[in-house]
């Protein structure tokens, strides 16, 4: 890698991220992981999904996760989506202990907290994690608008709405800005659309299946189709953050890994000149 | 050369943050084995109690529902039958020797048959039930004001919490009997209710005959069913597990709002 020492030719560093961010953002993978792989243990207590407000208003569930036996008593595993049914035997509905016996659950244990089937721990975690979780949301949000990371950092310019189609085109391209200093505009939208739609949307959610909170006022979450949608709601939005996530961690990979990676942790990120572009 | 020792770079960062995976999940099933841990995570259910007592009127009422909503079949959880044979004495009699108890820090034990229970002031309520598992289930409710016994049995001045002790096993008979119990914000909340009857026709055994809790505003393990005895206590250390429910001493959180 060309630069890759301070002062060497073609990149000078430009301190990029500040402490609070730096420290915010990795609380925030280390919960936002927890707070996912809890919910999935939560999940498996009743792996299926509906919509409206209640589960046996004579529709089936339009997707769960089953575990099926066939007459030789092996056990497989189903996963139904508007009623088309895929086996997912070994990933979704069975899959393998650690002494490789196949067993019934809906997400496998290496994807839940704890590892085994305990719902009651894992409301422990996930509530926990997610009192946590509000107050570094909380914390970053005052001070991205206090310190002005908002409107310096991540607020599109005129310039970027200017720039939008040929930024698309570059992403397209495997072209990834690395010249320049500031977030490009499809990284402001993708942040911000995490900041301010996904995240307050997945606490919202989850504050809606609380049959106290739903009494405040009785019936707001009729606004989203009732109690049945919330939940699918929630976890809707819960994978749209794990994919927000594999395309950033996938951005992070293709656009220069050390010098992003270094930039998280040190807050420095190192500019290259426009001739180290190959 | 150069792109073999590339590849096997990222292979073997790859395996390091699989390791460091695995490793910090081991590590998050060896908390959850430890008695502290979980008591320290414990601190988010009485946060979320303290938030929840706090911005949610005493009286704020839980959705209610039209007949039109109902679901078609109401379903049965946990014990459908309790195996227990006074139980089913009483129950192949038609509940005709039921009495519901009432004593504690009460200044009137007092224990009451069903058709006293059904002269109550009584509430009839179209909700939603919201199980801890995920699962949601519309039914009509009707049944005693929990206030009007408590009022009736007047309770005393350190009275805290109201103990519902029921007739089943949750999973065997031998297992320690089901039981529940609430502050008494929710127990003078007008919802809250003892149900007998459920869409219109007496409560079902499924169900909880004769008598189940309606506690609108928490999950369904909060909604004690075959209710036998009611307790007024001051705190609840000294029953059973001690920490006020069947579930709870099993380790589901005791404020189940959420």
């Amino acid at each position: 890698m060309t630069g890759s020492k301070r002062g060497a030719s073609g990149g000078k560093p430009y301190y990029r991220h500040s402490l609070p961010v730096r420290a915010m953002h990795w609380v925030n993978v280390l919960l936002l992981s927890i707070l996912l792989m809890s919910g999935l243990n939560i999940f498996n207590a009743h792996p299926a999904l509906y919509w409206g407000e209640e589960s046996y208003g004579g529709a089936p569930p339009f997707l769960d996760i089953q575990a099926r036996e066939t007459a030789d008593g092996k056990v497989f595993g189903v996963t139904r989506i508007f009623g088309h049914e895929f086996d997912t035997t070994g990933f979704l509905g069975t899959s393998r202990e650690p002494n490789g016996e196949l067993v019934a659950r809906g997400f496998p244990s290496w994807l839940t907290i704890p590892g085994i089937r305990w719902l009651a721990m894992a409301r422990r975690w996930h509530f926990f994690v997610a009192w946590l979780l509000v107050v570094n949301g909380v914390c970053f949000l005052a001070y991205s608008i206090a310190g002005g990371h908002l409107r310096r950092d991540l607020l599109p310019t005129g310039r970027d709405w200017r720039s939008v189609g040929a930024t698309i085109v570059d992403h397209l391209r495997f072209r990834f800005p690395k010249g320049e200093a500031s977030y490009n505009m499809l990284q402001k939208l993708a942040y911000l659309s995490v900041i301010l739609l996904l995240a307050p949307l997945a606490v919202l959610m989850g504050l809606g299946m609380s049959p106290a909170l739903d009494a405040l006022p009785p019936g707001w979450v009729d606004i989203f189709g009732g109690r049945q949608s919330v939940r699918t709601i929630h976890f809707a939005v819960a994978w749209a953050l794990m994919l927000f996530t594999f395309i950033h961690v996938f951005m992070v990979v293709v656009s220069g890994f050390w010098n992003n990676i270094r930039s998280m942790i040190t807050g420095y990120y190192r500019v290259k000149s426009e001739a180290d572009h190959g | 050369m150069g792109d073999g020792m590339k590849m096997s770079r990222r292979g073997l960062l790859a395996r390091m943050f699989a390791g460091a995976c695995s490793l910090a999940l081991a590590g998050c099933d060896r908390l959850s084995d430890t008695t502290w841990f979980p008591k320290v995570l414990g601190l988010g259910e009485k946060a979320t109690y303290r938030a929840h007592r706090l911005i949610l009127p005493r009286r704020a009422m839980a959705q209610e529902f039209t007949e039109a909503d109902l679901s078609p079949r109401f379903r049965s959880n946990g014990t459908a039958m309790p195996g227990n044979p006074a139980y089913m004495r009483m129950a192949s009699n038609g509940f005709a020797d039921y009495r519901l108890e009432v004593d504690g820090l009460v200044e009137r034990p007092m224990n009451f048959s069903l058709d006293e229970i059904r002269a109550l002031p009584g509430r009839t309520q179209i909700t939603r039930h919201d199980c801890v598992e995920g699962w949601s289930a519309i039914g009509k409710w009707k049944g005693a004001r929990l206030s009007a016994l408590l009022e009736a049995a007047h309770l005393k001045p350190d009275a805290r919490y109201v103990v519902f002790h029921c007739a089943d096993h949750a999973e065997k008979v031998g297992s320690s009997p089901y039981y529940e119990s609430i502050d008494l914000d929710d127990a003078f909340h007008p919802q809250t209710i003892l149900a007998y009857e459920l869409n219109g026709k007496p409560l079902p055994v499924a169900n909880g005959a004769p008598l189940r809790l309606r506690l609108e505003r928490q999950l369904g393990y909060k909604m004690a069913k075959y209710v036998m005895r009611i307790e007024i206590v001051k705190d609840f250390s000294g029953i059973a597990g001690g920490k006020g429910g069947y579930w709870e001493d099993r380790g589901y959180e005791w404020y189940a709002g959420i």
